[in-house]
């Protein structure tokens, strides 16, 4: 039988769409619905579980700076952050990971400045962190849901691994919580502090702050609760009403973070320290 | 029609050959930063999104500013369009693939973006500018090779294509809508922060296109049998004045709501740009020489008698492209990010490599531009005298 | 039918056939030897010691074919839905889902395990660049 080339151009071509199609269909449909069953996973009996995780930093019991440098340092060396330092010892501005660290109140809380106010009290230092908030404008943004929120506990979480590296969600927080890994973050690991029980990241991929879900599925606080000075740190489950961190946002005056914005933080700032617990 | 890009004359071969190194060059540099990460840029935590970003944002612009051709053309049935809808068509493919690629670039881990395919998030605005300029695209090769197809042998378009060509004038305001709400959308970024993002995106795509439109027009009637006419040219340059005017009358809205105002949150983006900020000046000069830029551009362009000498018209053109490619493809993006979100001002600048990428970006731009352009002056230089029908 | 520029046409073809028919002309004759992944660890020792046999999460046959999708299926069920044990279809027992600190427990010889027949087929997982790999010296 004779066909003219276009015809045959037609039905190759058609042909050639439906394969890909199928192929693609096919392989769409393995990725959606592999998967484990309910019958091969179990939780861990220790786990610690909440509806709502929360945290409470009371600043006034962060007295030096040594025991900022004990929290932050808790949560980068067993998470494996990276330390990017420039040639000539100061922190790498451009490159630098920080899942928590300390800013003076100028900067954790931009909108009230008070000119009159002390300086002291102007330059103290507040650690900041991701907020984990309620309603997070990174996972509003993020095309792959490599940053989401977790329905059971309401912990704002990475996926490393679908992460695109976009960096939409960087320009989506308004807390500046986030970091990039612009280059191979292993060299800058300081390897007395690498913990082999943690993956580091690759380049190219987003990383924050995640509560330490790793030591909340364990039982454990999260490392940077465990650090802080007595009473400097509440770490619980806001929806329950005996929890600690519930306790103190409902009896104490506590401020947000850039609360205005409708984020919902969930890391309250307490006001007034004195004793507590 | 393609061979018609494989004959050319010794400047259209050395031209070719001068965008291929520019291609090789960028590509050569696209591997050192696959190689080594996103960090061979001027890129940081602070200013996350730089001349990339800027670059796919003033792009997405030009490849909507075809539907001002398209709308006269098709909807209001101005003749005078006809023979060069197919260059705004064709710049617009140029455009989009361009915006592609600068996104590509960009991406931390470019071998995951079939990721937003996999994963659908209809929340995330990044989502539906993926499928939006895909979709763009496609709609303007068809409707290009289509017309074009017709043309060269003499018959209509088939009717098919009627839909698809009133589909692309809503689809290329959608286009710049989504890329402006990437920005307008996020809490916390004042300076982005506001409901007008989309309008002066389209008023700003609506001048520079057209602009460029008419630059190329003027460089294909200098190198080509074709000339695409006095006319058509001048139409388009009342369509880049008032785009223009509206750009410029958005511009200093925004900067009436900042000011005005008072509230720092919404001012200090624009204080670091047009004069500085805690000492950092590094955009004022680019800024003003844009503001300038501008204003010239818009003077020359509001006088019929000037707009009507072409080589006033090329360089008032010429002056607005200049003026919106600073703007948008540079003063917006950074602005956004300084101050940072904890109000400390963290500067950026690209490197030299980043510039090279997108350098070759553009180049495979120009490339493509310049390969259909070549087809498309073909099919008119071989059908010249003939009326188009469409 | 006259072949215009045979001459050309010829030496072409012959060109690409040489080119393309290159990887298996020199490796005639070199065949490499069939991945040994050795099982001969410390901790499998152990395992065996305790339980009188060696065993896996899965069978072999199983997790040859399957471990790379039943990574996947861990990292999704780890990271995203937040359960952390794997209960063996075969052997009931509960398993940490986790590459770096359960796998690699028992197959700390990721050069004479795993990379044996990665190597073999040329395949780079990239697991490697976020999860740390087992220190090895050359004598384990």
């Amino acid at each position: 039988m004779s066909m003219d080339r276009r015809k045959f151009l037609k039905i190759a071509g058609i042909s050639s769409v439906l394969g890909l199609g199928a192929s693609v269909a096919q392989a769409t449909h393995n990725i959606w619905s592999k998967g484990l069953g309910p019958d091969q996973v179990a939780q861990n009996s220790k786990a610690l579980k909440a509806k709502h995780w929360a945290m409470v930093i009371d600043m006034s019991k962060f007295r030096t700076d040594a025991d900022f440098r004990k929290v932050a340092d808790a949560c980068h060396h067993i998470h494996n952050v990276p330390n990017f330092k420039t040639p000539d010892g100061k922190v790498d501005i451009k490159n630098e990971i920080k899942w928590i660290w300390k800013e003076t109140y100028e900067h954790a809380f931009p909108q009230q400045e008070n000119p009159y106010m002390e300086e002291s009290l102007k330059e103290k230092p507040f650690l900041v962190l991701c907020n984990h908030c309620e309603n997070p404008a990174c996972v509003r943004v993020c095309p792959t849901k490599a940053t989401f929120k977790r329905q059971d506990d309401g912990i704002v979480m990475m996926d490393m691994h679908r992460c695109i590296g976009c960096r939409f969600c960087m320009a989506a927080c308004p807390y500046g919580a986030r970091s990039f890994n612009w280059t191979d973050p292993r060299p800058a690991i300081d390897p007395r502090f690498e913990n082999r029980e943690y993956p580091t990241r690759t380049k190219g991929v987003v990383e924050k702050c995640t509560f330490c879900t790793e030591r909340l599925a364990v039982g454990k606080m999260p490392a940077c609760v465990e650090a802080a000075p007595k009473g400097g740190m509440f770490f619980g489950d806001l929806e329950n009403h005996n929890s600690e961190v519930r306790k103190i946002v409902k009896t104490r005056l506590t401020v947000r973070r850039k609360p205005e914005l409708g984020t919902g933080p969930s890391v309250y700032y307490l006001i007034g320290g004195k004793d507590h617990a | 029609m393609l061979e018609k890009a494989l004959v050319g004359s010794k400047k259209y071969w050395m031209w070719v050959s001068f965008l291929g190194t520019l291609i090789l060059v960028g590509l050569f540099n696209y591997l050192r930063q696959f190689s080594y990460g996103l960090g061979i840029t001027g890129l940081g935590r602070d200013v996350s999104w730089g001349l990339y970003i800027g670059q796919f944002t003033f792009l997405v612009g030009v490849a909507a500013s075809a539907v001002m051709l398209v709308i006269p053309y098709y909807l209001h049935d101005f003749k005078k369009f006809g023979k060069i809808v197919i260059l705004g068509e064709f710049l617009a493919v140029a455009a989009v693939i361009m915006c592609q690629l600068f996104i590509f670039v960009d991406m931390g881990q470019p071998m995951r973006v079939l990721n937003v395919m996999l994963h659908p998030t209809p929340n995330s605005v990044m989502f539906w500018d993926f499928l939006v300029l895909t979709g763009y695209l496609v709609l303007n090769i068809v409707i290009g090779w289509v017309t074009i197809g017709s043309d060269r042998k003499g018959v209509p378009p088939p009717k098919w294509i009627k839909p698809f060509i009133y589909l692309s004038i809503p689809w290329a305001v959608s286009i710049h809508t989504v890329t402006a709400f990437l920005f307008a959308g996020l809490p916390g970024r004042h300076f982005w922060l506001s409901a007008i993002m989309a309008a002066r995106f389209l008023a700003s795509a609506f001048a520079a296109g057209p602009s460029l439109l008419i630059i190329l027009a003027l460089i294909v009637r200098k190198t080509t049998k074709f000339d695409p006419g006095k006319e058509p040219i001048q139409a388009i340059g009342k369509i880049v004045a008032y785009a223009m005017f509206a750009n410029v009358f958005f511009l200093g809205l925004e900067f009436f709501t900042a000011f005005y105002s008072q509230i720092p949150g919404h001012m200090e983006s624009f204080i670091y740009l047009y004069k500085g900020l805690e000492g950092h000046t590094e955009l004022v000069p680019l800024m003003r020489l844009s503001s300038v830029l501008a204003v010239v551009s818009l003077g020359m362009l509001l006088f019929p008698g000037i707009r009507k000498r072409e080589g006033l018209l090329a360089f008032a053109a010429v002056a607005l492209f200049i003026s919106l490619w600073i703007d948008k493809g540079f003063g917006l993006i950074i602005g956004g990010f300084v101050p940072n979100m904890l109000n400390q001002v963290r500067t950026y600048w690209p490197t030299v490599t980043e510039g090279l990428i997108a350098l070759g970006v553009w180049s495979v731009g120009f490339f493509v531009l310049t390969v259909l352009y070549k087809v498309a002056v073909g099919v008119r230089e071989e059908t010249a005298g003939v009326e188009i029908e469409h | 039918m006259k072949l215009y520029d045979g001459g050309k046409i010829i030496a072409g073809l012959i060109v690409f056939v040489a080119l393309a028919a290159f990887p298996f002309f020199y490796n005639i004759g070199k065949a490499n030897p069939k991945p040994e992944p050795k099982l001969d660890t410390p901790a499998i020792r152990q395992w065996e010691k305790q339980y009188g046999k060696k065993e896996c999460i899965e069978s072999k046959a199983y997790m040859r074919a399957e471990h790379m999708q039943l990574l996947n299926d861990w990292r999704d069920s780890v990271v995203r839905d937040n359960e952390r044990l794997y209960i063996s279809t075969t052997s009931k027992k509960h398993f940490n889902m986790s590459l770096q600190n359960d796998c690699m427990q028992c197959h700390s010889n990721k050069k004479k395990f795993c990379d044996e027949c990665h190597n073999y087929l040329a395949v780079k997982p990239f697991c490697w660049d976020c999860h740390i790999a087992p220190k090895e010296d050359e004598k384990s």
